[in-house]
């Protein structure tokens, strides 16, 4: 399945889908590191909006992709996480640990340029 | 009133995005609100991780059970795998054998309303959840 990523400025945008398997997050997750690494991003926006199950799967496979991107010096937000499965987040025990979340795109996209200015 | 039973094999990771689609629709057929059947689509999607990473094969199965006043739909995940030795064990939060998580069955239990394993090591192993409609 492919995962349309948006370059943005210094920002990617990955849009991820609803029906993802475990074998399409893990391309999902080499394909934005390397599109980082291409662009020399500095920031990555993961929309989860359409994302109707988070299970353990996927939200280890994103806080892998955060760590990934921070040692390569960018910074990720993950954006849209739904109510009901923020709830089922919650109750199965899972997290994102340090990984920053937004409510939506235009959220995202502030909280990374707030942190592009702190940086200079 | 919906009946009858629907069963996914499970041995590959598609195979777990099948099993919680169909598993969503059927809880929204049977009314319940988009909260409750994405709990009910978590728990399936974690019940048949557990098949594919530690028996490598097995199936669930969806039903809906009439309860009298009420009904609710029963997740059923089987496999003929290696079994669970210490059950008491495998229900402890961060407890794992596989190098996952460790969240598998202690989550499970909480996105649901009635759970219970059975057993048997070198048989299987089925556990059965179930979430009633409020």
């Amino acid at each position: 399945m492919e995962v349309p990523i948006l370059k943005q400025g210094a920002v990617l945008i990955a849009t991820f889908q609803a029906a993802l398997s475990d074998a399409d997050l893990n391309h999902l997750r080499s394909a934005l590191v390397q599109q980082v690494v291409r662009f020399r991003s500095r920031g990555v926006i993961v929309d989860v909006t359409a994302m109707d199950v988070m299970d353990s799967f996927a939200s280890r496979t994103l806080r892998e992709i955060a760590q990934m991107i921070r040692l390569r010096g960018a910074e990720t937000v993950i954006v849209g996480i739904q109510p009901e499965v923020a709830f089922a987040m919650v109750q199965l025990g899972l997290t994102l640990e340090d990984v920053p979340t937004a409510l939506d795109l235009e959220e995202g996209l502030d909280y990374l340029n707030k942190k592009f200015k702190k940086m200079h | 009133m919906l009946d009858g039973v629907i069963t996914v094999s499970i041995s590959s990771d598609q195979d777990i995005v099948q099993a919680r689609q169909k598993g969503r629709a059927l809880a929204m057929e049977m009314g319940f609100g988009s909260g409750d059947a994405t709990l009910i689509a978590t728990a399936i999607s974690e019940l048949a991780r557990n098949i594919v990473s530690y028996a490598s094969s097995g199936q669930i199965t969806l039903r809906v059970d009439d309860g009298g006043n009420r009904y609710g739909l029963s997740i059923i995940a089987s496999d003929e795998g290696p079994g669970i030795s210490d059950i008491r064990q495998a229900l402890r939060d961060g407890f794992s054998t596989s190098g996952s998580l460790g969240i598998g069955l202690p989550g499970v239990r909480r996105l649901m309303d009635e759970f219970e394993i059975t057993s048997q090591p070198g048989r299987g192993t089925i556990v059965t959840v179930k979430k009633w409609k409020q």
